[in-house]
């Protein structure tokens, strides 16, 4: 390997910095997962499809799979570990426990910051497939049209929508 | 993967000098470098330019920067106000985390997704020319009926390069040897016998901007996607129209679809079909049998011609309803 295929990095991770050396092939994903042992993000798919891996990059979702490390150097990158507020569940985390948002688990940490950055979307006036003039209420509609990036196996879907729902009904 | 070396851009003449593979959000680019389909020495990172912003241009018209996301361009007020169509084409694709990634320009430049494209052990004369095309006789449903021959009948898959067509948006880039500019309509060749050349686009050139030029009747404008699922997959068929009606009479009308020919189709039989004459749905109708009269399909997707047929005449229909 020649150090034109290696870079080093600085990653801005839950509020914390880590340099770090990463080969140019290295997704975001792996890089968290291998090198920063947050394991929280989950490798699904690996190819975009399914939302397991997403995370949020200066505030916005984005899938880390496709994200290559490199690229995100200098960038804000907050993962499911970085939710919670001192110790605390944020009210998205406390909604999915309390009204079973979850089977295996597996998809959560991606529906978790997919709805965390879903939320940010709607509260900032973006429109969705769905929408029909101004700005929506989020209703299961358009819940379900902009979760629609974050499949879930076990199929618990109802319960995902209602607790995204009840999030953005108390905020 | 294979190795690559990576740098970033901070000045578009230091990207054009670093002879490589232009990145922006890397939603397909990376996709296919994992699976040896794409395999580039070298990346430069053109999301450092300053090419991310929407702009008024002088006659009026919008100017899209070639790194705005998708997110951003579909969420614009000017672009959903002027341009419906292309705000509709935009959430329409993918999923909002590929729209916060997906820029401009990447999305004009996204590879099919032929599924014989994707696999590096199948033959593919876009990818590999001279190895034939599998697809021909094989798994097809979801593959061209307009302008394919023997050697491709893949489909382009953007959602936003078709009312782009439609409205002959203009493509402007630069190149060592200084700047040009192509109409959409142009954009992308006939597929012929080189379905690895899939853009008129000179060798080297960096997208810039994507104009969206003035015309009243891109105001009223409606893009509408059949797909096999509700939400976050390509078209099986797809239209963008626009309509502008005055005393029954249509004025203007721009027609272009998707997902039925390796490049976004502008129905000009259509809308010579169209225009000048009354706004009923038996002009509709016959407007859109004579652009689908020249339809070839192949042995698994002639649904497809009907279902363009008739999503032409909905939308029509629909957009004449909303006056």
């Amino acid at each position: 390997m020649t150090d034109e295929t290696r870079t080093e990095i600085s990653l801005l991770v839950n509020g914390e910095t880590s340099v770090l050396i990463v080969d140019n092939r290295r997704t975001l994903l792996d890089a968290l997962r291998e090198q920063l042992g947050l394991t929280g993000t989950k490798k699904g798919c690996d190819q975009g499809q399914c939302g397991a891996c997403t995370i949020l990059v200066d505030g916005r979702r984005v899938v880390s799979c496709l994200t290559l490390a490199v690229t995100a150097d200098g960038v804000g990158v907050t993962t499911v570990e970085g939710l919670a507020e001192d110790g605390e569940l944020s009210p998205l985390q406390e909604a999915f426990v309390r009204l079973d948002g979850l089977q295996c688990g597996f998809c959560t940490p991606g529906q978790l910051c997919s709805a965390a950055g879903m939320l940010a979307e709607h509260a900032a006036g973006w429109p969705s497939a769905v929408t029909r003039g101004g700005t929506p209420d989020l209703d299961e509609a358009e819940i379900r049209e902009r979760m629609s990036g974050n499949l879930c196996r076990c199929s618990a879907y109802p319960s995902i929508v209602r607790a995204i729902q009840e999030t953005a009904v108390s905020r | 993967m294979r190795e690559f070396a990576y740098q970033r851009a901070t000045g578009v003449r230091e990207a054009l000098m670093a002879d490589a593979r232009y990145l922006a959000g890397g939603t397909n680019l990376v996709d296919l470098m994992k699976t040896g389909v794409e395999t580039p020495d070298r990346l430069v990172d053109g999301r450092g330019l300053d090419l991310g912003g929407i702009r008024t241009a002088g006659d009026g018209g919008l100017v899209l920067g070639a790194t705005a996301t998708n997110s951003v361009v579909a969420a614009d007020a000017r672009v959903r106000r002027d341009y419906p169509a292309v705000s509709q084409a935009l959430l329409a694709g993918a999923s909002g985390q590929l729209r916060n990634m997906a820029t401009v320009g990447g999305n004009l430049l996204q590879r099919t997704r032929c599924a014989y494209f994707a696999d590096p052990s199948e033959p593919c004369n876009r990818r590999e020319p001279g190895t034939g095309c599998p697809a021909l006789h094989g798994v097809h449903h979801n593959h061209a009926i307009l302008d394919w021959t023997e050697h491709c009948v893949a489909t382009h898959p953007s959602d936003f390069a078709v009312p782009l067509t439609a409205f002959d948006a203009v493509v402007r880039y630069e190149t060592l040897a200084g700047p040009g500019e192509i109409p959409l309509p142009e954009f992308y060749p006939p597929v012929g016998g080189r379905p690895d050349r899939e853009t008129v686009l000179p060798p080297g050139a960096l997208i810039t901007e994507v104009v969206l030029p003035v015309a009243p009747v891109t105001r009223r404008s409606r893009y509408r996607k059949v797909r096999e699922r509700a939400s976050y997959a390509f078209a099986t068929v797809s239209v963008a129209a626009a309509l502008d009606v005055e005393d029954g009479v249509v004025r203007d009308v721009r027609v272009a679809l998707g997902g039925v020919a390796s490049r976004p189709w502008r129905a000009r039989r259509a809308e010579a079909a169209l225009l000048g004459g009354p706004a009923t749905p038996e002009r509709f109708r016959t407007a859109a049998a004579a652009e689908l009269a020249a339809a070839e399909p192949l042995r698994d997707n002639a649904y497809k011609v009907t279902l363009a047929r008739n999503l032409i005449v909905a939308v029509l229909t629909e957009l004449e309803g909303q006056r």
